[in-house]
């Protein structure tokens, strides 16, 4: 095989389906050359049954289906539940925090009256 | 999807996808069982054996449904969904790798529901696609993935990149040696038997 068609044979591969563009010395030689033609070919036909692959369609197996559905279905209940639990928490924790805060508050008010008393003059 | 159901319409891909993403279960189901056997070829043709495709399709369809909302619809339902597979595919493939080897004996003959529909195919396109599945499952499996998502299914370079966690140019090169590999297996083979002869 020449060196021109050993070049082209590398880049054949990736020219076939015109996703890399071929220099236009290349395309001119194989335009010229049967071998290079043959070649090229050969990958065009190889692609088109990689493509017709697609009306093929293997049979799943029983119960697939039914098990996919019932994963699905799992898996929303646990998501469900969590949610729940998170927005529990959630209230849970905001409860916690307005109490604190509310005896915060108390506590302060009240301290603030006592050294209001103890400064006020007699 | 109520007043759909209630009338007896079918509805199409589109407008179930739709329904599902408000978070209609009953629709999410159906899109299952009308894809799932697309889902299910691609998971074999990617894992080499059904119990794995079997947990491939469960693992994507659990991944599409919490992803749905995700879903823009700027690309068709199915081609995301080949996207989801091949993840899912490539996560459960790295995490079996090291405990056992694939078993591609135990996958059944594909049916070609195109050919019994349309007697215009021809026996020689049968025979082809014999040939072209034989030599897909003689790749190794990082050059068969990504000459499946590519040739077969028609997924885009930065699709494949994305779903595999390989960049661009890491998937044109593999693209190309597995198509070099696939080439070599269907005709070198041919070649040196007629050589012989």
């Amino acid at each position: 095989m020449p060196t021109q068609c050993d070049e082209i044979a590398l880049v054949l591969p990736q020219a076939v389906d015109a996703a890399e563009p071929v220099a236009l010395p290349m395309r001119r030689h194989i335009e010229s050359c049967l071998r290079c033609q043959a070649e090229l070919a050969r990958y065009r036909r190889m692609l088109r049954g990689l493509q017709m692959l697609r009306t093929q369609y293997f049979e799943p197996t029983p119960g697939l289906l039914a098990q996919t559905l019932a994963s699905i279905t799992a898996a929303s209940e646990r998501r469900a539940v969590t949610s729940t639990l998170t927005k529990r928490r959630i209230a849970y924790a905001g409860a916690v925090a307005g109490a604190v805060a509310a005896a915060g508050t108390t506590t302060a008010a009240v301290l603030l009256a006592r050294a209001r008393r103890r400064t006020l003059p007699v | 999807m109520a007043t759909e159901h209630g009338t007896g319409e079918v509805p199409d891909l589109a407008t179930l996808v739709t329904a599902a993403q408000e978070g209609d279960r009953h629709a999410f189901d159906e899109i299952v069982r009308r894809t799932y056997v697309d889902t299910y070829t691609l998971a074999v043709r990617l894992t080499a054996s059904e119990e794995d495709a079997r947990d491939v399709v469960q693992e994507a369809y659990l991944r599409a449904w919490k992803g749905l909302r995700k879903f823009r619809g700027d690309a068709q339902f199915s081609t995301w969904m080949y996207r989801i597979t091949a993840n899912s595919a490539a996560t459960l493939t790295s995490k079996r790798r090291r405990q056992r080897t694939v078993q591609i004996d135990d996958v059944a003959d594909p049916i070609e529901t195109e050919v019994a529909l349309h007697p215009e195919l021809a026996t020689e396109n049968v025979e082809l696609m014999n040939e072209l599945s034989a030599a897909l499952d003689e790749l190794p499996p990082r050059l068969r993935t990504v000459v499946i998502l590519k040739d077969v299914y028609g997924l885009s370079h930065e699709a494949i990149a994305e779903e595999l966690g390989i960049s661009v140019t890491a998937a044109k090169v593999r693209l190309h040696r597995g198509r070099k590999r696939m080439r070599d297996l269907l005709y070198e083979e041919a070649g040196s038997h007629a050589d012989a002869v």
